[in-house]
């Protein structure tokens, strides 16, 4: 373990020059997809993320239905080519974690109760990745979930915050960063991460899972931190839905 | 399998009998194919073809690894396909069932029995090391002629692989503890190097329906056949490999049409794919 690098340095500045509370580079686009019904294409940072959504349809098989609501169901994928050391294909139960989380996170924004007995598939295919690829991935299906037309109550948005380099070079206790949204060497060997995902229109948090160590004080400084970072991310998302449609227009 | 309307059916015979089809192509006309190369960083090499609606991305990861008794100095490749459901309505997550292992070993015979991996140059120590080569296939949108767009994403795919020999020292190196021969490898390839290519076949699939055949069906026309030929053609325009499917039949000048159709074709698809390679 290269637990001496140092991931911040005095003047705040992190390992790839970001600031405490600046994100890396997103790229959003909507439809991308011919088949889905909505679908999205996401980068952030090195994280290459596809999102597609189908339904309302019926739900198969019968005994996954619910007569008075649709169910979500949400699936995490990884491909075998998206990290350092091969994946085995197929759902492991990290992915199965997160597309649990995922789907109880959109159920809470999307109008299920519309439509009974179906289900409502929103697909996340993470082509490569390099930390935060759930808070890609819902991000994405927010988007393919409004391109899709599904009836919402708002467009959810994830984005992560964490704290990096509370150890000094001795390995001693120091301060600690409480800093958005943390790149593949702050997660490896950072001290916290807290994803979440919030409805930005009431602030209601969908999502939240948390790992590593963090005082009162800086879960409180991390949570303000990750939802203004949802709040910047969730403009990205509106502008990618308006560029989509006002393409659309100009073509007729 | 999706149903199709008969009204549907009706349509694409209808407009076949007058010489056309749905999206106006001529019979032997491909859609028109983009090839994109690199895009996956963390791959050893991928690339993501797009044959009209239909998408696909390839991606080659290699490790180390131990070879097969009957091949003892030489590489090894596996295929995997993927019909992830975010593909199409009808595609479901899970271990690949019949489709996904049809696709995944047609590709892989493509590649593997025309020798386009330069497998002979991927032994690390006789009998002890070679390089895995995976190729890991995912259709990401899905309208038809997955065999065609699966196997010229592998093919570009593999053509942008780099073999990782920097990042994968350390075991080398280990492994040198029990086979000190090995530093003789790693003395000769001091560097990330690219993976050896032949050349390769190119495969053009076409299907028939009622008397009509089409070449690079969509999934419309691929639902309505009885008939599916794939070809693959080589750089002298040599037939490499054949395939037929389902459960209706050619008469020979069909099959020989189809051939001529398919060579035309595949030298058109072999020039996007050397300038995707850069070559």
């Amino acid at each position: 373990m290269e637990s001496d690098i140092k991931l911040i340095d005095d003047d705040g500045k992190r390992l790839d020059g970001r600031k405490a509370d600046e994100l890396r580079e997103i790229k959003i686009e909507a439809g991308v997809l011919h088949r889905a019904e909505g679908s999205c294409y996401l980068e952030w940072g090195g994280n290459k993320v596809v999102a597609a959504v189908y339904g309302p349809r019926e739900a198969i098989p019968r005994h996954t239905q619910n007569p008075l609501k649709a169910v979500i169901k949400g699936k995490y994928n990884m491909a075998a080519f998206s990290v350092e050391d091969r994946k085995r294909p197929g759902p492991d139960r990290r992915s199965r974690e997160i597309s649990k989380v995922i789907s109880e996170a959109l159920d809470k924004v999307i109008l299920t109760e519309n439509f009974p007995r179906t289900s409502i598939d929103v697909n996340i295919e993470v082509l490569e990745a390099e930390a935060g690829t759930r808070c890609a991935g819902l991000t994405a299906a927010g988007v393919a979930l409004a391109d899709a037309g599904i009836p919402m109550k708002d467009i959810p948005v994830a984005c992560a915050a964490g704290k990096i380099g509370s150890e000094d070079k001795d390995g001693k206790k120091i301060g600690g960063h409480v800093v958005l949204d943390l790149g593949k060497q702050e997660d490896n060997f950072g001290d916290a991460d807290l994803p979440i995902a919030i409805s930005p229109r009431t602030g209601e948090i969908l999502l939240l899972q948390m790992d590593g160590h963090l005082t009162l004080e800086e879960f409180d400084k991390a949570l303000d931190l990750a939802i203004k970072g949802c709040n910047i991310v969730s403009k990205l998302q509106k502008e990618a839905l308006v560029k989509r449609y006002q393409a659309d227009v100009e073509v007729d | 399998m999706a149903l199709t309307s008969s009204i549907k059916r009706d349509y694409l015979y209808n407009l076949a009998k007058n010489g056309k089809r749905a999206d106006e192509r001529k019979f032997d006309e491909f859609r028109n194919i983009e090839i994109e190369t690199g895009l996956i960083s963390k791959a050893e090499g991928s690339a993501r073809v797009k044959i009209g609606n239909t998408q696909v991305i390839a991606g080659i990861k290699m490790d180390i690894g131990d070879p097969y008794s009957d091949s003892p100095d030489k590489g090894v490749m596996i295929t995997a396909a993927e019909l992830i459901p975010l593909a199409s309505p009808d595609f479901e997550s899970g271990p690949p069932r019949e489709n996904a292992i049809e696709l995944a070993r047609v590709v892989d015979r493509g590649i593997r029995e025309s020798g386009v991996i330069g497998l002979d140059k991927l032994c690390i120590e006789s009998g002890e090391r070679i390089w895995l080569v995976f190729i890991d296939i995912h259709i990401i949108d899905f309208d038809g002629n997955l065999f065609d767009a699966a196997s010229l994403a592998a093919l570009a795919a593999l053509y942008n692989t780099t073999v990782p020999i920097e990042r994968l020292r350390p075991n080398l190196e280990k492994a040198q503890e029990k086979f000190p021969s090995i530093s003789n490898y790693l003395e000769e390839h001091p560097k990330d190097f690219q993976l050896p290519m032949n050349e390769p076949p190119i495969s053009c699939t076409s299907v028939k329906f009622n008397d009509v055949i089409v070449l690079d069906p969509s999934l419309d026309e691929e639902e309505i056949a009885e008939a599916r030929l794939t070809v693959a053609i080589d750089k002298n325009g040599d037939i490499r490999a054949m395939q037929k499917g389902l459960n209706g039949s050619f008469t020979v000048e069909e099959i020989k049409k189809v051939i001529k159709a398919s060579i035309d074709n595949g030298t058109k698809i072999r020039e996007e794919l050397y300038k995707s390679a850069g070559k």
